[in-house]
């Protein structure tokens, strides 16, 4: 498997009269694929490698790499294309817009992107929520489902516009046990459709169903 | 399909249906208000104008020079360092010259009435007692082609003078202060120690205190016997079929025969200005509603964004572009400023109409008080709507298009 997404020497200083270091110097590659889990303790800068990795965050020093390719020359809005094409974003708060139905969440990125039509940006919202058993709740408004229910919605957002990088932050911390292993599931089949899905956990349970884990403290590579 | 922006902003709009209410309520009673009384200052206006305008002259040229003639020695060295001061214009004691052959010239000009007139302080006595008045002598038949006054009349005719050389027409004002009626006679003195005695034919009403308190109207030549100037005209007085050209007509008289000549504008440039002043206090006045309304705007755009830094957070999270961002919350504002703009024409043409059923305090029972709707009061109010609503949302849209989404994502973990 070749390696699709590589952080180079990723640090990341927050400024200010005592700047703090979030991610220090870590390398770490990803192939396609690939199923990560990146755990370590609370306040570790497991989800600050995260948002590196998914450009959401410039690094201070250091790089990322999509396909060999630097994004350390790009600005602002041209990192926000390539999240929107080629990320998907699931946090651990579902971040749904209230006002609009569990359908019109999904179809955001597809309509923020533009490829598709009307009717086929639809159809994708459907089938992405049928294959997370969703497909009954369309109409609902998010407050109507449960959390499992909405971090599900979530994940079919996040694959919206299918990417070949689904980023996870914490997507089980407010789920219980078996909505966490279902959730957890959804990712590992994502994997096997060769995306890289790299998800960050403090759950050692959890980490142990990826294919690998990367172990942060004190904003470095441990393992 | 409806672009993103757009949806997202009638969704936040729909779920904040009170605050968005109130919003356009505000917007829309400011565009009301704007339309509704600057209607009614341009009814007041127009018809304060048309009453001065038709009334009187488009035109009055009067026994005046503006300007003292060029003197030879500054004629004989244009280039030299002449200087001659104190030099006075001629003082054309014994009014216009050549009035006759001014108005024949005028007269036979298309779209011109010219009419001669003598005015002269002149002193009503009745019940011993004085009253000064602005005796205007005219040549009836002839100045009502250049007035109106003669749809003014409220007693007697204007054609009266014509056949009573010794008639006087006087405003309601006058005749009320003076206790007199049409028919009675009253006697007439000058500066001169002439006198006469002067029957009413007629009682004007124009509704404008100093012509109905103030004037007197009687036949040409009573006036010039009475003020001891036998055919002496001091005032031309000219109507045009075409009021606009009355600045430049009045600069070519003035240019070819030497006389003073004042349009209308001129004589009553301290009415425009007074206009004018009105005009800007009430702009202002009625602007600063719609600026007020502009704040309502800016709370809700404000409240929105407080409370959607989360979902803005993830739309930037999934690269919607800033600009994005922006648009969303300026078309909320867009949207509550045209909303409430359009509501505002309807309930400003119904507050116009509301007005115009209201009494006019003129004397005339069946009188309502005058209001002119012009598109352009509907279009200043729309501009002033729009950006101000615009405005309002513009200041916290910034602030959220640059908001960084990862401290909202990392402050709600």
């Amino acid at each position: 498997m070749s390696v699709v997404l590589e952080a180079r020497g990723l640090t990341r200083v927050l400024p200010g009269p005592q700047p703090t270091t979030l991610v220090s110097d870590v390398d770490a590659s990803f192939e396609a694929g690939s199923f990560t889990a990146i755990t370590g303790p609370s306040g570790s800068g497991k989800s600050s490698l995260l948002y590196l990795l998914g450009l959401l965050d410039p690094p201070t020093r250091g790089d990322v790499l999509i396909e060999g390719v630097s994004t350390r020359p790009l600005d602002n809005e041209a990192r926000g294309r390539i999240r929107l094409k080629h990320f998907g974003f699931v946090f651990q708060f579902h971040f749904l817009l209230r006002e609009l139905s569990v359908l019109d969440n999904v179809t955001l990125p597809m309509r923020q992107l533009g490829r598709l039509s009307t009717a086929a940006t639809r159809a994708r919202a459907f089938d992405l929520l049928s294959s997370l058993d969703m497909a009954a709740e369309a109409r609902k408004a998010p407050e109507e489902l449960s959390g499992g229910q909405r971090q599900r919605v979530a994940i079919a957002r996040a694959l919206a516009n299918d990417p070949r990088f689904v980023l996870a932050d914490e997507p089980t911390g407010a789920l219980d046990t078996k909505n966490g292993a279902a959730v957890f599931a959804i990712f590992r089949r994502l994997a096997d459709e060769s995306r890289t899905v790299i998800v960050v956990t403090h759950d050692e349970g959890l980490a142990r169903l990826t294919q690998r884990a990367i172990h942060i403290v004190d904003g470095r590579v441990a393992t | 399909m409806t672009p993103l922006p757009l949806s997202i902003a009638f969704a936040h709009l729909r779920a904040r249906k009170r605050q968005t209410a109130v919003s356009i309520g505000g917007v829309m009673l400011g565009v009301a208000i704007f339309i509704g009384i600057g209607g009614m200052m341009n009814g007041f206006h127009s018809y304060f104008l048309s009453q001065l305008v038709e009334t009187n002259p488009h035109i009055v040229i009067t026994d005046e020079i503006r300007e003292a003639a060029p003197q030879p020695l500054a004629l004989l060295h244009p280039d030299g360092a002449v200087e001659v001061r104190r030099v006075l214009p001629r003082d054309p004691v014994r009014g216009i010259t050549g009035a006759a052959a001014i108005l024949d010239a005028l007269n036979a000009m298309d779209g011109v009435a010219a009419a001669p007139s003598l005015v002269g302080q002149i002193i009503l006595r009745h019940a011993g007692r004085d009253y000064q008045i602005t005796g205007i002598g005219v040549d009836a038949p002839r100045e009502v082609r250049v007035t109106d006054i003669v749809h003014d009349m409220v007693e007697g005719s204007f054609d009266a003078l014509a056949s009573n050389p010794n008639g006087v027409l006087i405003g309601r004002q006058l005749a009320e202060k003076m206790g007199v009626a049409l028919g009675d006679s009253v006697v007439a003195a000058t500066t001169t120690g002439a006198q006469a005695n002067l029957k009413i034919v007629g009682v004007f009403h124009t509704g404008i205190d100093a012509e109905d308190q103030y004037w007197g109207i009687l036949p040409l030549a009573r006036q010039q016997s009475m003020q001891g100037k036998p055919r002496v005209v001091n005032e031309i007085h000219i109507r045009l079929a075409e009021i606009a050209r009355s600045i430049p007509f009045a600069q070519a008289i003035e240019r070819r025969w030497g006389f003073k000549s004042a349009p209308w504008e001129e004589s009553y440039a301290r009415v425009l200005d007074v206009f004018a002043l009105q005009d800007k206090i009430m702009f202002f006045t009625t602007a600063a509603i719609l600026v007020v309304a502009g704040f309502g705007i800016f709370n809700v755009i404000s409240t929105i964004i407080m409370e959607k830094s989360r979902d803005i957070a993830i739309m930037r999270s999934i690269g919607m572009p800033s600009a994005d961002v922006l648009a969303i919350f300026v078309i909320e504002g867009m949207v509550v400023g045209v909303i409430g703009m359009i509501l505002g024409w309807l309930a400003g043409w119904g507050l116009g109409a509301l007005l115009h059923m209201v009494p006019a305090p003129t004397g005339n029972a069946s009188d309502r008080l005058p209001v002119k709707l012009t598109s352009e009061l509907f279009a200043t109010a729309s501009v002033i709507a729009l950006l101000s609503a615009v405005g309002a949302a513009w200041l916290p849209a910034r602030k959220a298009a640059r908001a960084d989404p990862l401290s909202i994502i990392r402050g709600a973990a």
